[in-house]
């Protein structure tokens, strides 16, 4: 399937040049509250990315009937809608997944990737490529918040997706030499993981400067 | 709509232009054959009546939809609630369900609940022996927390014990949950030596309780911890009228420490005398 120009724009230039955490800085909120260790923030990735999609394609349907003064209203109504809808169902066919992701479910709604989207690209665009632009978005948002809970579970609790990386008996606690590093633990570190890559980022794709 | 002129918009700069026809020429950016016609459906979606009526309808729609949903899903939701307690229960009563039915294994062994003051406790038989399940409810540092304490037949001895939380912190607070946490709790007593019930406390190590048995806490989730710790008190408390009705402490079969009790202390011979 040969994709036209347009339509790689849409869909990959939020996972690099476009990026929604780096580049537009947004989502930082949820960046730091779900990058504590790698499994929550792959689960709010795949969540956020399904919604957006979701979100962009409703909105993007009726784009041309919603009166200019109430949209974000109807916006977050579609958004708040969809995620409830989401949760109902996962409560009813999956449960344990929905048990995991029950804080973070409720964090979605106030992702301000899901309104900036809607109000930039789904208002504006056909159907097809506000889809893609979801999907877009949410896999750019998802890179960051892996390579930011990556390096946060790794130093700060020497695991990765819950699995042992750094031997048990390299601790000091076990006559080792190794500790984990605390910091990597508190919400402030994400800020400045985010900000190392937003700088090496920037650093790496001059027409960003 | 209640113009009978046509709104024609530039699509270059933006300019509205009303009349019967577009303009040739643009009269701000100087570009000709530049504007495109406004309101393809012919409704004004401006007008206060069309927002009021849209508004509604959405309203309407997202609310009829999801009580739908909810309605069609709930009986689904609480099976599922409901067997999300009996594997909790299980765990509390360190029953491995991996290779099993959870359900049925739940059937087989607790046979009772008994209700006091609206609180549960759930009465199991394990191997002949029987064990109470008491729920637990508390506060951590981001929400709920919660969980389910199996003590042995004398009331004391702690016999498993099972946690949940809502959203504590991962890698910190939500360790609660994991068998690492869980783990120190079987053997411990939730009594003094003097048969009162004072629970356990789980503190930072180092520090020592004063006259009730301790767990170590987890360290850099003090606020979950210290949750914990009050949790499994104040539902000691609630389930106080059980916990000192030793009358109904089931027969003699049940007074031989279980495999999984720590050795027998000063207050555990004193209730199996009172016995």
């Amino acid at each position: 399937m040969a994709l036209s120009q347009k339509t790689k724009e849409v869909l990959f230039g939020p996972l690099n040049i476009n990026n929604p955490v780096v580049v537009q800085v947004l989502g930082i909120c949820s960046a730091l509250a779900v990058t504590v260790q790698l499994k929550p923030a792959l689960v709010m990735g795949i969540a956020v990315t399904i919604i957006v999609a979701m979100a962009n394609v409703i909105v993007s349907l009726i784009r041309n009937t919603i009166p200019m003064r109430i949209r974000i209203i109807i916006q977050l109504v579609v958004v708040a809608a969809l995620v409830t809808l989401v949760s109902e169902v996962l409560k009813a066919f999956a449960y344990d997944v929905a048990m995991q992701l029950s804080v973070y479910i409720g964090l979605i709604i106030t992702n301000c990737i899901l309104m900036g989207r809607l109000e930039a690209f789904a208002m504006t665009n056909k159907v097809w490529d506000s889809f893609l632009d979801g999907l877009g978005n949410g896999f750019g948002y998802a890179i960051i918040l892996v390579i930011v809970a990556f390096f946060r579970e790794l130093l700060g609790a020497g695991t990765l997706l819950g699995f042992r990386v750094i031997p048990e008996s390299w601790y000091v606690a076990n006559g080792g030499f190794y500790e984990n590093c605390g910091m990597m633990m508190m919400p402030a570190m994400a800020l400045i993981l985010v900000a190392c890559i937003i700088w090496a980022h920037r650093g790496y794709n001059k027409e960003l400067k | 709509m209640n113009m009978a002129q046509k709104k024609f918009v530039c699509s270059v700069c933006g300019y509205v232009h009303n009349g019967d026809k577009a303009p040739e020429v643009c009269p701000i950016c100087k570009q000709s054959g530049v504007f495109v016609e406004e309101k393809k459906n012919g409704l004004d979606t401006n007008s206060n009546v069309y927002t009021i009526i849209y508004a509604t309808i959405i309203v309407v729609i997202v609310a009829v939809l999801l009580a739908l949903v909810s309605q069609v899903l709930s009986p689904r939701q609480e099976a599922n609630r409901l067997l999300d307690q009996q594997k909790q229960i299980l765990v509390a009563l360190n029953q491995n369900y991996d290779n099993t039915d959870p359900a049925a294994l739940y059937r087989s062994l607790v046979n009772d609940t008994i209700d006091v003051n609206g609180a549960p406790v759930f009465v199991a038989n394990i191997e002949g022996n029987t064990k109470y399940v008491l729920k637990l409810h508390g506060a951590g540092l981001w929400g709920g927390i919660g969980g389910y304490l199996a003590l042995d037949a004398d009331k004391n001895t702690i016999y498993g014990i099972n946690f949940n939380h809502e959203s504590e912190t991962p890698g910190l607070g939500a360790e609660i949950v994991t068998d690492k946490f869980r783990s120190q709790f079987p053997g411990k007593h939730i009594r003094n030596a003097a048969g009162e019930v004072v629970s356990v406390a789980v503190l930072k190590a180092g520090k020592v309780a004063d006259g009730q048995e301790q767990v170590d806490a987890l360290s850099g989730a003090t606020i979950t911890s210290d949750g914990v710790s009050t949790m499994i008190a104040t539902n000691l408390a609630e389930y106080a009228e059980f916990l000192n009705n030793i009358d109904n402490i089931n027969n003699a079969s049940d007074s031989e420490p279980t495999t999984c009790a720590a050795p027998t202390s000063v207050s555990e011979a004193n209730l199996i005398t009172e016995e």
